[in-house]
């Protein structure tokens, strides 16, 4: 029976739950499968990948660790498939891949390769594609930026006016990855009462949907199309205002916004007081009762004159000392962060978020496990496998 | 076919989206997901947050808690009053699973810790998720999912390079937090299937969305590299990027990944003068004059509505697709047959949509059927039926106004 410091070992799914990967030759579908089996993998499930002879996809994608492209050095690579084992399938052997998926619980695969129709009735069979397995679109390539334009996504982003616009990690692979490990570990559950596996069909585009649920409320309830607006925030008025979530401050840019309900008043009674401290004058802001204060009904116009206040006074403070400020003073409002400014986080430091881990002679400081399951966090066992590093250890547990 | 999740019973206690959405999802697949909440400190989906039904506010007429809230039962309690806090705990009692997503101690504080609950019930699965997990110097610090995801390197990562960045729309970070807190659940269930032991689940929406920028930060630690924005640019795929059509704010996305799909472009746009330069045919030299290039393809895309464009670049096998806005997704012939979006009644606001999961399942029922509950819509059932009070203790405790 497994015990709590197991868990810190290997997370709360069983060893024993084997999960194969079945590595296209597409990015955009090695990418979301990897992620799935990379969150299995970290949960304690036994993630073998299948790759062709010439690796996944996600190998070749720059940038790499010292900028040598290397097909083990790929930080996007390196990202994806900690935790899991690798074997090389020759193109055309069907025998050794089937004898792969036999030994499996869960296979993940970015085309319909193992046909679920077909399947042992056990196993459950995860396809991962753009638009879904079924459909006018289910043969249609794409990859990130096809997805997200697909979804809302990019239509949601960008300056008034302008291009709609992505952001430059590719995102839409993490999100289908995730929602396919959510899809795949409920068919596990359920295949222990039932006895039966089944088809786990996601989709990269409806995945995405999920992304900004909001706007599609406006957009049924409402009749509002919310779209572009740069780095202002629509949906927290009655009356159409915008408010600015983003601003320019002393070496880089915050994220803040004048916003109602109890913490939102607070925040604004909070802003008043520490601009009085730095002896910045605000007479809008300080004129209003934060007691009573709605900003669901105020009017552009004044939201306009509010902000201009407020943008005045940040861009006098750097991302430290409006995190410190905000910090001090329980406020709502964040800095926008960059890499270098996560790895110094306070926070993160104290919950033992990062771990070191070797790969290929260098040293990587891996961001840790998604939550602590009884205070543990699921840790990082393996370095990324090599091409084909577990052949034989795998191939003669399966063809055996 | 049956839902997976029957007969699992989950006991919720947050608001917004980052905890409760969670419960969407358990409620779609058969759980009996129970939503606490009081009118003596409502819900800012309820309060604060537009759409409201005609535009005039009101608790049950609010769409976004009905939307985030699908397929629930919802109950009224104010956990403020003495006599409250063991009702709760003989609820959670008959509970498989309690998310709760208050700031950390917020529970604890009155009488609702972890270590409360799991004397009511000693296999219970508790995800607690919030802002910054239960631990840490900023482990209290409130904060809303629009700005934890600048927070968390999302922001830096999107617009133009030479000018602020944009917003991510809506609260991002909190919908990674709730796929994996699902996750979670559905492991720490699994195991006690097979152990009998329950599990505390500490989910820091912080830490959960930097899963997702786990590449980018790997890349500093490695190159000491700052990532930043690229507006539409990608590393290996050139031309990459979004391009008008002849209708008014009216695009297409397009990306050519090696020179193979470069030479399926030209032939696709007809196969122009300017792209029969020997150097294009190469990624360098594409790279060299990305800019130039995305002008051309502008030239040919701004000449044609953009079906049209996008089918005519798919029949060359291309990447392509019309950039939607978000009423066309009620629309989209892919996304209907999934069956994405589930139209239901709600009593107030009338006829809604309501999301489905992104993954279809060929052997279970998958929800959600019908809208967020009213305010305390089944406090009643729930006191009743499963927790047990008789008619005159649940009129006594009504009297002094604990249902609220």
């Amino acid at each position: 029976m497994p015990t709590l410091a197991s868990l810190a070992e290997r997370g709360p799914l069983p060893p024993d739950l084997r999960v194969v990967e079945l590595v296209g030759n597409d990015v955009w579908g090695a990418a979301a499968v990897a992620h799935c089996g990379r969150t299995l993998a970290d949960l304690g499930a036994d993630v073998v990948k299948a790759e062709p002879p010439e690796g996944d996809p996600v190998r070749r994608v720059p940038p790499y660790v010292g900028d040598r492209a290397d097909r083990d050095r790929g930080l996007l690579w390196i990202a994806l498939n900690a935790n899991k084992r690798s074997v090389v399938l020759a193109p055309g052997d069907a025998a050794t891949r089937d004898a792969l998926v036999r030994g499996a619980d869960v296979v993940l695969q970015p085309a319909i390769v193992v046909d679920p129709a077909r399947a042992d009735p056990r196993l459950v069979v995860v396809t991962i594609t753009p638009y879904g397995a079924s459909g006018p679109l289910a043969d249609v390539p794409a990859s990130d930026l096809e997805v997200t334009a697909s979804s809302g996504c990019l239509w949601l982003a960008g300056e008034p006016g302008g291009a709609p616009v992505r952001t430059s990690l590719p995102q839409s692979p993490f999100w289908t990855g995730m929602y396919a490990a959510a899809g795949a570990l409920l068919a596990v559950f359920a295949r222990r009462r039932t006895g039966r596996g089944q088809h786990v069909d996601v989709s990269g585009q409806q995945s995405m949907v999920t992304v900004h649920a909001p706007a599609a409320v406006f957009a049924d309830v409402a009749g509002e199309d919310h779209t572009r607006l740069g780095p202002n925030l629509l949906g927290r008025s009655i009356v159409g205002a915008r408010f600015r979530n983003i601003w320019p401050c002393a070496d880089g840019h915050v994220s803040f916004a004048i916003q109602g309900g109890p913490i939102g008043r607070h925040t604004g009674r909070m802003l008043v007081s520490w601009m009085a401290e730095r002896g910045v004058s605000a007479p809008r802001l300080a004129a209003i009762d934060w007691d009573t204060f709605d900003n669901r009904t105020l009017s552009q116009a004044d939201v306009d004159a509010l902000e201009a206040e407020v943008a005045a006074f940040l861009a006098t403070l750097t991302k430290r000392e409006f995190f410190d400020g905000v910090l001090a003073r329980d406020m709502l409002g964040y800095p926008v962060a960059t890499a270098a400014d996560i790895y110094a986080d306070a926070q993160l430091g104290s919950r033992a978020f990062w771990q070191d881990v070797a790969i290929d002679g260098e040293r990587l400081t891996f961001p840790g496990g998604f939550a602590l399951f009884d205070g543990e966090r699921p840790s990082v066992r393996r370095a990324p496998p090599r091409l084909g590093e577990h052949q034989h250890e795998v191939l003669g547990r399966v063809t055996a | 076919m049956t839902a997976p999740l029957e007969g699992i019973r989950v006991v919720e206690l947050g608001w917004a989206a980052a905890g409760p959405l969670v419960g969407t999802y358990l409620a779609a697949h058969g759980a009996d997901v129970i939503h606490l909440e009081s009118s003596t400190a409502l819900d800012p989906f309820r309060s604060t947050y537009p759409p409201f039904k005609d535009n005039q506010p009101g608790p049950d007429r609010a769409a976004m808690f009905s939307f985030y809230n699908a397929g629930k039962r919802g109950v009224a309690l104010d956990l403020k009053q003495p006599a409250a806090v063991p009702l709760a705990l003989r609820l959670i009692s008959t509970a498989d699973v309690v998310i709760e997503s208050f700031p950390a101690g917020t529970l604890a504080r009155r009488g609702l810790g972890v270590d409360a609950m799991r004397a009511a019930k000693v296999d219970l699965v508790v995800l607690s998720s919030c802002n910054q997990g239960q631990s840490g110097p900023h482990a209290r610090h409130p904060g809303y999912g629009s700005q934890l995801t600048a927070l968390a390197g999302f922001t830096q990562l999107l617009g133009d390079p030479a000018r602020t960045p944009v917003i991510l729309y809506g609260p991002y970070i909190d919908y990674i937090a709730v796929g994996y807190g699902v996750i979670a659940i559905l492991a720490a269930l699994d195991r006690r299937a097979r152990t009998g032991e329950g599990c505390v689940i500490d989910l820091s929406q912080y830490e959960a969305g930097l899963q997702f920028v786990a590449p980018a930060l790997l890349e500093h630690d490695a190159n000491g590299t700052i990532p930043t924005r690229a507006a539409n640019r990608d590393r290996v795929a050139v031309p990459h990027g979004v391009y008008p059509t002849s209708d008014p704010d009216s695009w297409i996305a397009l990306s050519v990944w090696d020179d193979a799909e470069w030479r399926r472009l030209v032939t696709a746009l007809g196969d122009p003068e300017w792209a029969r330069e020997t150097s294009l045919g190469a990624a360098a030299g594409r790279r060299e004059r990305e800019a130039w290039i995305d002008e051309r393809i502008a030239e040919w895309s701004r000449r044609q509505p953009r079906e049209r464009a996008v089918a005519r670049l798919r029949s060359h096998g291309l990447r392509a697709a019309p950039v939607e806005s978000v009423s066309e997704l009620f629309r989209d012939a892919q996304l209907a047959e999934r069956k994405a979006w589930r139209k239901a009644a709600h009593p107030v606001i009338g006829e809604m949509r309501l999301m489905a999961p992104p993954f279809l399942l060929s052997d279970a029922e998958q929800g959600p059927a019908r809208p967020g509950p009213l305010l305390g819509e089944h406090t009643e059932e729930v006191f009743r039926g499963i927790v047990g009070l008789d008619a005159a203790e649940y009129a006594a405790l009504e009297a002094a106004g604990v249902f609220r």
